[in-house]
């Protein structure tokens, strides 16, 4: 085990030039971390031997080689990288990549606010995200006794894998199919001989949602969780400077709708309370639900988008807005990836609409119907992020975004007003 | 067991015969059942999960009933340009079978699977792992119909011929020399160990499996350990598509390889080793075994080998059961413990903790082979070959739209025109060379030597094994989108680059195939292909993007009429028509 039990002996190496002090043979990710400098990474457990490297999310510069932090035992004079524009976006694209890959729903799960890929995301200013999600079909074994096991939010750290015994030894996780289509399987024999001590610390042990023992996950409320409390990070400096010459608070023309969304998003722009006060001074609201305008009547500064595309007319909507809008923003999870709409999107569209209108309980025996008329706006095949249909120029996430921070980032892009994002504004659960 | 074919060495743990035992079972019930599985897990002590974890790793080990007769054709870039889909129709019409399914009578299953190691004859198929080659309509009939009469695909099919098409001139071919066996380790009478290192040294020998690590680096590392045993092993898993030299090797000269793993265990002390030979080389099993029981017989193996006092060794050979992955040294260490082929992290190389935790010595078939012959003839003899800086000859698997397919053995040195000539490629436009994970060439570099100089110097190429020829007929997209298949159904899945990046890349292949694609979105694939590169985990994620980047840097000409240039930067080509399409079908 030799990096639980490191060789006395000190060695100096660099860090982005800073030179730094610890124990030979130690875990690059333990020494940066003593020396002050934070390494992100899901899968790395101190006491694993070898480690696991599978998220790659600890990606760094080694002597000028690219190599995950986790598996560098530290040796004299190593050179290491870790703050370089492009290592901070390599990382930030890997837990891009999770998130596009799985299909992560926080408002939906039991786990956030305790999930390390949340968490993670929170850290690194996750907005959007470059890549298209998969949107594959996962299977939710319910199965075991006691626990859930949700493929859908699984990162393939693998830690259940190496982690999680019987007291006889054997194995109650193991890894199935390989590729894209790889999943965390669940051994029920042998899940029934863990203990409920041995099945909440594997629940605990899951970075993601994946495992769920019944009757445990909510025991912790919302709002109080390990991550729901103010971070060390507590804002990510300043994102969006201010011109040097402010512009003077002229009248602005802003357009708002609610593509497949909840209004959520509305909700919040309204919430900033005192503030509406100002913005009836400055800003003049054309097409929106606010003001029941239907069609754009004069070109707007700004168009708020809130929701995605799932059906026709959202397409032909997003459209307007797109031709009669100078920037367009993306506000909330729905438009700029899917969202919870986006939840139909692993199942074809006639499973849905059949689970919808036929196959539920209070649908009348042959006298179902699956609603279609000229005047009802065709269902798509998918939802559809608005940047699939048109360019968006600014993402704002969050589920709905806070309205202090909506309200920052409209008065930067209408008059250039500078802020920082703040940590704990910015949370997209 | 002394003087025969061990089929395990007595120390190996009881999961080492994991995977020839599900191998076997597959082969003899046509599938592996839960009661199967259930009982593999009670004799090895695994948890159940565990063992269909393994079972679920490889592509030739199936969990439903397949039936009398499996085919499985090969559907690699190779065999598309020479008539998949021809006989792919065929084989369903004349089995009534559907691809990926077996029929009503369990008769007849039909499979897809990548490259079989056949390129210079496809289209190519196994039936119940038996090779049948340069497959036609009439011959895919006369197959099928054959086989309902009952007769055996292990009579009746091809035996794949050689197709060595070119050696070196002055007879100075290494590999293809006439060859008896023992001749080589007849000269390590008068050398020691340290010697022999100090030869392989001196050679300048890489792995020639394509990674070009030097060969002595590795003896001498694992010579240095002080753990036992140590292992050798032949990486037989040639799962590059495109490559064929060492099933060609092991048929011509499957000696020179066993000897060459003789020397290796004489020059680092390692007494056991073993061939990892992949499922789709089966037909090759018995030549080998039947070499392996001649070199016991002859002394050749076994204890006091040449009667050298403790120069013992024993040779057993492993399956794999259908994983590219495997063929990567970590991963077929995992493979040969019995488990999934997943790559191991650099934490420990083999040479330091490899089978069992214990010094191992991984090298391609090729680079066996080369030790015993070099030996055989003289250190001076073999560095007479080749170029300063690259001595030796090098198998090369050609492929693809030429006239001659088959096994090059050239000196280093040789440029690619100069082997496109030799092959007789007409019209030669993309040649894909080491495979899908290596370097795509366009004519403007047809001057490029084949070498293993140092690659920045010299602008030289490095070839590990295969050149695929495309001519300027044919759709790069459409090679990039079947190479890219490839890798995103044999990634491992073990790690977050290579398990959704090879996906992900596969969907923006297609975008540009679909002709909605526009500038940003090349550019989008060459960041995230180098995203990929940097942080995947093994060989196999690093290199899949190989293809698409070299074709968006060398080939931009034939992306630009591809593109969508009707984008105004605004509004993205959606087409509603195919979106609502769905829908549709509610419309009363």
């Amino acid at each position: 085990m030799k990096n639980t039990k490191p060789k006395e002996k000190l060695v100096s190496f660099s860090i982005d030039g800073k030179t730094c002090e610890a124990r030979e043979g130690q875990n690059l990710v333990d020494a940066a971390m003593e020396n002050g400098v934070f390494i992100p990474s899901l899968c790395y457990f101190k006491h694993h031997d070898p480690p696991l490297g599978t998220c790659r999310a600890c990606t760094c510069k080694v002597n000028g080689n690219y190599l995950p932090a986790c598996i560098q035992k530290l040796e004299e004079g190593m050179a290491i990288e870790v703050n370089t524009e492009k290592l901070k976006d390599i990382r930030h694209a890997l837990v891009e990549m999770m998130f596009a890959e799985g299909n992560h729903f926080c408002p939906s799960c039991e786990k956030s606010g305790n999930c390390d890929l949340q968490h993670m995301g929170y850290e690194l200013g996750v907005t959007n995200i470059r890549f298209p999600h998969l949107f594959k079909d996962r299977v939710i074994d319910y199965n075991p006794q006691r626990m859930v096991l949700e493929n859908n939010r699984c990162i393939k750290c693998r830690r259940c894998v190496e982690e999680v015994f019987t007291d006889e030894g054997k194995r109650v996780f193991m890894y199935h199919n390989r590729g894209i289509d790889t999943l965390v399987a669940v051994d029920y024999e042998q899940e029934a001989q863990l203990t409920e001590k041995q099945a909440k610390a594997a629940m605990d042990l899951c970075p993601t949602g994946a495992i769920i023992v019944r009757g445990s996950s909510l025991v912790e409320p919302f709002g109080e969780r390990s991550f729901d409390m103010e971070s060390d990070q507590k804002d990510y400096n300043v994102l969006f400077p201010s011109k040097k010459e402010q512009k003077k608070m002229d009248k602005k023309t802003v357009a708002t709708v609610s593509l497949a969304g909840c209004f959520g998003c509305h909700m919040s722009l309204l919430d900033i309370d005192e503030q509406l006060l100002d913005i009836v001074n400055v800003v003049e609201f054309n097409k929106s639900p606010l003001t029941d305008i239907k069609e754009f009547t004069k070109r707007c500064d700004i168009g708020i988008v809130e929701g995605s595309c799932c059906n026709a007319e959202n397409i032909e909507t997003l459209r307007k807005f797109r031709d009669n809008c100078d920037i367009l923003v993306s506000v909330g999870e729905c438009a700029i990836w899917g969202g919870l709409p986006a939840m139909r999107n692993t199942i074809p569209l006639g499973e849905c609409l059949e689970e919808a209108y036929i196959n539920v309980e209070t649908s009348v025996k042959g006298e179902w119907v699956i609603p279609y008329h000229e005047d009802l706006p065709k269902l798509l095949d998918r939802v559809y992020s608005c940047n699939e249909i048109v360019k968006i120029d600014y993402f704002v996430p969050g589920c709905p975004p806070s309205a202090d921070h909506l309200w920052k980032v409209i008065r930067n892009l209408l008059w250039d007003e500078g802020f920082s994002v703040l940590y704990h504004e910015f949370k997209y659960d | 067991m002394p003087y025969s074919l061990m089929e395990f060495f007595p120390h190996e743990p009881k999961q080492s015969k994991l995977l020839n035992k599900l191998r076997e079972i597959q082969y003899t019930e046509g599938y592996i059942s839960k009661e199967a599985t259930q009982q593999l897990a009670t004799e090895m002590e695994l948890s159940l999960v565990e063992v269909e974890g393994v079972i679920s790793f490889y592509h030739f080990l199936h969990t439903k009933p397949t039936a009398k007769y499996v085919i499985y054709l090969n559907n690699s870039m190779i065999s598309e340009i020479k008539g998949y889909s021809r006989i792919r129709e065929a084989l369903e019409r004349e089995t009534g079978t559907r691809f990926g399914t077996s029929d009503r009578t369990n008769t007849f299953a039909l499979f897809e699977t990548p490259c079989i190691g056949m390129s210079d004859q496809e289209p190519a198929a196994l039936v119940n792992f038996y090779p049948f080659t340069n497959l036609n309509i009439m011959k895919v009939r006369n197959i099928i119909q054959a086989l309902k009469d009952g007769e055996d695909p292990a009579v009746m099919c091809d035996c794949p011929d050689d197709n060595i098409m070119y050696l070196p001139p002055e007879d100075k071919t290494i590999f293809f020399r006439p060859y008896t066996a023992g001749e080589a380790l007849a000269k390590l009478e008068i050398r020691t160990p340290e010697d022999v290192i100090e030869f392989v040294k001196k050679s300048n020998l890489s792995g020639r499996g394509g990674a070009f690590f030097p060969t002595w680096i590795k003896w001498d590392s694992c010579r240095k350990q002080e753990a036992t045993p140590n292992y050798i092993i032949c990486n037989a898993d040639e799962g590059e598509p495109g490559t064929f030299k060492d099933r060609v090797l092991l048929n011509r000269e499957p000696g020179s390889v066993l000897e060459g793993m003789i020397i290796a265990g004489y020059a680092t002390g390692a007494k056991f080793g073993v061939i990892y030979l992949r499922a789709e080389y089966f037909w090759l099993k018995k030549k080998l075994e039947d070499t392996i029981n001649e070199f016991y017989s002859k002394g050749l193996l076994g204890k006091n080998i040449k009667g050298k006092k403790g120069f013992d060794f024993d040779i057993r050979i492993q399956m794999g059961a259908g994983s590219y992955v495997c063929g990567e040294e970590t991963a077929l260490l995992e493979s040969m413990e019995g488990k999934r082929g997943e790559p191991r992290t650099k934490w420990y190389f083999p040479v330091e903790r490899g089978y069992l935790q214990k010094p191992t010595i991984v090298n391609n078939v090729e680079t066996f082979a080369a030790v015993a012959r070099m030996i055989e003839m003289g250190i001076n003899e073999y560095l007479n070959r080749g170029i300063p800086g690259s001595p030796g000859t090098k198998l090369i698997s050609l492929s693809g739209d030429v006239d001659n397919p088959g096994i090059y053995e050239i000196e280093w040195g040789m440029s690619i025109e100069e082997l496109l000539n030799l092959a007789g490629a007409a019209d030669p436009y993309f040649i894909q060379v080491s495979g899908p994970s290596g370097e795509s060439v366009s004519m403007h570099e047809k001057h490029r030597k084949i070498s293993m100089r140092d690659l920045m110097a010299t602008q030289d190429i490095r070839c590990g094994g295969s050149v695929m020829v495309f001519n300027k007929y044919r759709e790069i997209i459409d090679i990039l989108i079947n190479f890219s298949d490839f890798f995103m159904k044999e990634s491992c899945g073990i790690c977050t680059p290579c398990r959704a990046g090879n996906y992900i890349v596969h969907k923006k292949l297609e975008k540009i195939k679909h002709g909605i694609a526009t500038y940003s979105d090349l550019n989008d694939l060459h960041q995230w292909c180098d995203i990929m590169k940097t942080t995947s985990r093994c060989g196999l994620g690093k290199t899949a993007c190989n293809p698409p980047v070299f074709a968006i840097e060398k080939f931009r000409d034939y992306f630009e009429p591809k593109l969508d240039t009707t984008f105004d930067g605004l509004n993205h080509k959606f087409d509603l028509e195919e979106s609502v399409k769905e829908y549709e079908k509610y419309k009363s």
